[in-house]
């Protein structure tokens, strides 16, 4: 287990404004894809420029590779930090063509050597014979796929993307998304990538951090954010999903209105306790044969399934996902069933970072 | 209005024996066109200096590089031309003022032209230089830090080479301006193109032809600058970015 990125502690704020980075602290192994996701304003671009070498820290660390790069008052200048970025906009060089792009970063290397790599990392994105052309007769995602080559050829210990697909239509995002995956597990390349699509984040990263405010709430796989978020916003930010009250009864259970809900041994709750559980969409069935039901308030229709929002009797909203074949009319009562493997339930009223979490098998 | 035309005029011998009119005239042209060129030399390299300072995270420079422009836009040209001329000499020490006053004919009004001139459209080509780099956008300069380039390095490959295509038209303007500004040095005795057009007037009162063929001339030239620069323009456009092409602008 080496770590290629640590970041401690790292603070930073523009001068004169407010905190961006608040307390972040990460660490990415070797090889790994993290991500770091949030709304926009959050700071996470700031962590990626910090990284970089473009900002200078004040407060906390950064290592590369085991050797610190940054520290308050003391920093290894960008151009010296190997660290490749990518950018939102790809900021191609437009006087250069591909080839020279790519090869940009190579001027250490003869002749021959720079377009070997150069030839290679054409191959490598799929567009070996376009190596003469100019980045503005290409389309945004063939931009996109030069830009990851430029900052690939040299070699980086570490690769940054900054928001690098939200120029893209979203189908093109999803292909890409998965290309660059692929390129960067091929290259066993280290990165870390900022977005505001989770669905991006879900698709490239190994590990993904939700960000609010200057902070990281969450570092985690995706499926411990979706299942087991440690609050509130993380619960609200990653995936859908409402929160229902329910209150800690004695027998280790938390009563709701939509019955009884395991409680996990481990849980700081105690029997009396107002909370908020976290329902899925998934988490809600659709069954005929329960005796509990809803009336359907609204769908929306999604292709494969269809997403209901149903309301309890106490008016309550929850949302389903039921199969697209089940296709019942508004104002309609169907039976559901709850089925949650992670139940998930914060304390009524508490801020959100401090939020209990619990979980059952 | 009694008045001889006589277009024949240009083959005459001029008073001062150094030819016919029309061969005064084109060593007349041979002036401004070495004043021009002289000046637009130092005009692009103090311009584009100035420029990429006006641009730097240095401070000082920018405000050294803004008080420059100001001050060399904002003094009209002719009491620039007499600063350079007659003030400048006596400012410097008593040996080398007198040494640049007795600096014999042309060179102690071309010198002094040269220097205004290009002094004088440094400012402008700085403006230029600056817009041109400022339409960058940021993520260049940032994409040239992330590739191991330093800040010089970054203006160097990627920053001016793409700003100087930008700025190519505006800087097209600024070279015939300087052509034509240039006949104001007549004013510190330099014998250019105009103030040869204003001897021949005086010598053979053939006034409109004597100005007809100065301004045939000054058009001539500009338009062949016209064309030369449009001709650089195109050979060093790039494909469906800058250039004739993308007039409409858009993707």
């Amino acid at each position: 287990m080496s770590a290629i990125l640590t970041i401690e502690h790292l603070r930073f704020a523009y001068r004169g404004g407010p905190l961006v980075c608040d307390d972040v602290s990460l660490s990415l192994e070797d090889g790994e894809i993290g991500c770091l996701l949030g709304p926009s304003g959050c700071g996470k671009t700031t962590v990626l420029r910090c990284i970089s070498g473009l900002e200078q820290i004040q407060a906390g660390r950064i290592a590369l590779n085991g050797t610190w790069i940054a520290e308050p008052g003391q920093s290894l200048p960008a151009e010296q930090r190997r660290v490749g970025l990518v950018f939102q906009d790809y900021a191609l060089f437009p006087h250069l063509t591909i080839a020279d792009n790519i090869g940009f970063g190579l001027r250490d290397l003869d002749r021959t050597a720079r377009a070997v790599r150069v030839g290679e990392l054409l191959d490598v994105i799929q567009l070996a014979r376009m190596g003469d052309r100019y980045p503005h007769e290409l389309s945004g995602g063939q931009k996109q796929r030069v830009a990851l080559a430029r900052a690939l050829a040299p070699r980086p210990r570490l690769l940054l993307l900054d928001e690098p697909f939200s120029n893209l239509d979203v189908e093109m995002r999803e292909k890409l998304g998965q290309e660059v995956r692929a390129i960067l597990k091929g290259l066993n390349t280290s990165a870390l990538m900022v977005t505001h699509d989770q669905h991006e984040a879900f698709a490239i990263a190994d590990k993904v951090g939700v960000m609010q405010a200057g902070r990281i709430e969450q570092w985690d796989t995706a499926y411990n954010l979706y299942h087991r978020p440690v609050s509130r916003f993380v619960a609200n930010f990653v995936g859908q999903g409402v929160l229902i009250d329910g209150r800690v009864d004695a027998e280790d259970k938390i009563a709701t209105e939509l019955g009884p809900l395991p409680h996990c041994a481990h849980c700081d709750l105690t029997p009396g306790q107002a909370v908020q559980v976290l329902l899925r969409p998934d988490d809600i069935l659709h069954d005929d044969a329960s005796d509990l039901a809803a009336e359907v308030a609204h769908k929306a229709f999604r292709g494969a399934d269809i997403l209901y929002t149903l309301k309890l009797a106490s008016g309550t909203r929850v949302l389903s996902l039921v199969p697209s074949h089940h296709n019942h009319a508004l104002g309609e009562k169907i039976g559901i069933r709850l089925e949650i493997d992670h139940v998930v339930a914060f304390p009524t009223g508490q801020e959100m970072s401090s939020a209990a979490r619990m979980e059952s098998a | 209005m009694q008045y001889n035309w006589n277009w024949k005029i240009f083959w005459e011998m001029s008073p001062d024996g150094s030819g016919t009119y029309l061969s005064t005239l084109f060593v007349g042209l041979q002036w401004t066109l070495a004043t021009a060129l002289s000046a637009w030399i130092i005009a692009l390299v103090i311009g584009s200096l100035l420029g990429v300072i006006r641009t730097s995270p240095v401070k000082w420079a920018v405000r050294l590089g803004d008080a420059y422009v100001e001050l060399f836009r904002n003094i009209p040209l002719l009491v620039q031309m007499f600063l350079w001329y007659f003030v400048l000499p006596e400012l410097m020490p008593k040996a080398l003022g007198t040494a640049i006053k007795q600096m014999p004919p042309p060179w102690g009004s071309f010198v002094p032209a040269v220097l205004c001139l290009g002094f004088f459209t440094a400012a402008r080509v700085a403006e230029q230089v600056k817009a041109g780099i400022q339409t960058l956008p940021r993520g260049q300069t940032m994409a040239g830090t992330a590739m191991g380039l330093t800040l010089p390095q970054t203006y160097r490959f990627i920053l001016l080479p793409v700003a100087f295509r930008i700025i190519l038209p505006p800087l097209t303007s600024e070279f015939m301006n300087i052509i034509k500004n240039s006949s104001v040095a007549l004013t510190i005795g330099l014998l250019e193109l105009t103030a040869r057009a204003r001897a021949m007037q005086e010598y053979s009162f053939q006034v409109f032809e004597a100005f007809t063929a100065a301004t045939l001339i000054y058009i001539i030239v500009n338009i062949i600058v016209v064309f030369g620069m449009r001709w650089v323009e195109r050979k060093v456009a790039v494909p469906g970015f800058i250039g004739p092409q993308v007039a409409g602008g858009g993707h």
